[in-house]
């Protein structure tokens, strides 16, 4: 066991968890975690702020879809929500559990076809998917409560998620390939992308039967 | 060339003229908070590359502490009344729906075009481009199309931007814990541990210890790609492949997916899982991990149980 290396690093691991348990304020749970890691890494306070600060400079193009917040409350503003609305109430077909598979299945083709960034939270959940699948559901079920809204809702960003995951990496080019033949180039095995493409199809499959299942039973409990 | 820099400068726009929105609402219960807020996200946006690292450590720390006081706050910024949109939509029907096809169409063209127009764009950056680029047509297509006042598209930007509130930075801000980790050893650490959680010759413990770490580790850090080198590197490599003989392409790709499972279950992966909740108004921050836990598990023990399956013939 001499081996092992000190365990003080991962300080910050324990506050991530021990934060998100007490459910206290994530951002403050980021920076409690960073200062607990780096200076249990022997770090210093300023090292630590100015890594933070590289990286957070680094990272800004993680915001740049709030890039679209104008263009999406441009199109509230002309009715968006109310013109989805009035779509589902004329197509009594559409019901909630039909609108949020067929997104499914849309999400995960267009992600297979490396077109993850053409749908998502804010370019189709916020302004489409989710009024859409609410609407359907008060049309079925004009009992439906606040709280049944808002589980379908959350059903839609979360079958916005998964039709992303489990779609995006059988397109070759996609970060996650690329991180993996990388890695595994550098431990001198060459992989071809499109071998490592091929075995997420499996598990594509799978999560449109799974997912899709769960769709299914959420028009039927009601 | 146009790239990321082009889009910095617009976010920054975009934060700043929220900043003096939030300055010039008089029904803000927190207006200095508020302008505060968005002001220091567009100084780093418009400022970051000059102002240092200590300085952009030093802005991100005073935004956090700005949230933990209550910013943005929610103003009132002016929108339409919901008899003016059922108006609008007796007016303009189903056109209503055109102009959500503007980002994602030239988004995707210029994910087709871009590269044939060598030169103009960075060749790394082209979705991105195409969705900012999106992002000013879309906008100049409805201010022209709807004729709101001028001061719309900030106002309606601000509406959402206060509804999401603090966590707008969260995504940004883990994604920079990841480097501070990164930067300690945590990965090096967990990848030292992992194999001492393996009892010697076990197949299916091998599979489940690697695939459960993957899940896990990324359930940690809100990211699979933070969890594969290790992973991979501390029982994927050495155990599944060196000491058993797996197929490195399926334990790879398959480990990363059983990576993603973790990802679904993350309140770390803020962007996927917490920032939604906030820009659907649900009341439970963790209702979309909620909604998705039971798809995550089953895809996880799928994922597990091919490996072991398919990887050793």
């Amino acid at each position: 066991m001499s081996s092992l290396p000190s365990l003080w690093p991962l300080a910050g691991i324990a506050i991530v968890i021990a934060g998100f348990a007490l459910r206290a304020n994530p951002l403050a749970v980021v920076v409690a975690a960073a200062f607990g890691s780096g200076l249990g890494a022997g770090l210093g306070p300023i090292e630590i702020i100015a890594a933070l600060g590289r990286a957070f400079h680094q990272n800004r193009y993680v915001s740049v879809p709030w890039l679209l917040l104008p263009v999406i409350g441009l199109m509230e503003r002309g009715g968006l929500s109310e013109a989805a609305a009035a779509l589902i109430q004329r197509t009594r077909a559409a019901t909630a559990s039909r609108i949020l598979l067929i997104y499914l299945l849309f999400r995960q083709l267009t992600s297979a076809l490396g077109l993850t960034q053409i749908a998502g939270h804010a370019q189709s959940v916020r302004p489409l998917l989710a009024p859409m699948a609410e609407a359907a559901a008060r049309r079925d079920d004009p009992a439906l409560d606040e709280a049944g809204a808002n589980r379908i809702k959350a059903m839609a960003a979360a079958t916005d998620n998964i039709g992303l995951f489990f779609g995006e990496d059988v397109f070759l080019a996609i970060a996650s390939i690329l991180l993996i033949k990388g890695f595994l180039e550098g431990a001198g095995i060459i992989v071809q992308p499109l071998d490592l493409s091929l075995w997420a199809i499996p598990a594509a499959v799978v999560a449109l039967l799974v997912h899709g299942l769960r769709l299914w039973r959420l028009g039927r409990r009601r | 060339m146009i790239g990321l820099p082009q889009l910095y400068a617009l976010a920054g726009l975009v934060f700043a003229g929220w900043a003096m929105a939030t300055l010039r609402d008089p029904h803000h219960p927190k207006r200095a908070l508020g302008f505060g807020f968005w002001g220091l996200m567009a100084l780093e946006f418009l400022a970051g590359d000059a102002i240092g690292d200590l300085g952009n450590g030093l802005i991100l720390l005073a935004l956090v502490a700005l949230a933990l006081a209550g910013a943005p706050g929610r103003g009132r910024p002016a929108t339409s009344t919901p008899a003016e949109r059922s108006a609008s939509l007796t007016a303009r029907g189903n056109r209503l729906f055109l102009p959500a096809l503007i980002v994602p169409g030239v988004a995707l063209a210029g994910t087709l075009l871009f590269p044939r127009l060598p030169g103009l764009v960075d060749p790394k950056q082209v979705t991105l481009v195409g969705l900012g680029l999106g992002a000013i047509i879309a906008t100049a297509a409805l201010l022209l199309w709807l004729r709101p006042p001028a001061s719309a598209a900030v106002a309606e930007g601000r509406r959402l931007a206060e509804g999401v509130g603090w966590a707008m930075i969260l995504p940004q801000l883990l994604a920079s814990l990841g480097l501070v980790f990164a930067l300690a050893g945590v990965g090096d650490i967990i990848g030292a541990l992992a194999p001492l959680a393996i009892p010697d010759g076990s197949r299916l413990a091998a599979v489940l210890a690697f695939t459960g770490g993957m899940a896990i580790f990324a359930l940690l850090m809100g990211n699979a790609f933070a969890a594969f080198p290790v992973l991979m590197g501390g029982i994927g490599l050495p155990v599944l492949v060196g000491a058993m003989g797996g197929d490195p392409v399926v334990i790879g790709a398959v480990g990363m997916l059983a990576g993603f499972s973790g990802t679904l279950l993350s309140p770390m992966a803020a962007n996927f899982n917490i920032v939604p909740a906030a820009l659907l108004g649900l009341p439970d921050r963790y209702a979309v991990i909620r909604a998705q836990w039971p798809t995550s598990v089953a895809l996880w023990l799928f994922n597990s149980a091919l490996i072991w399956g398919a990887a050793f013939r």
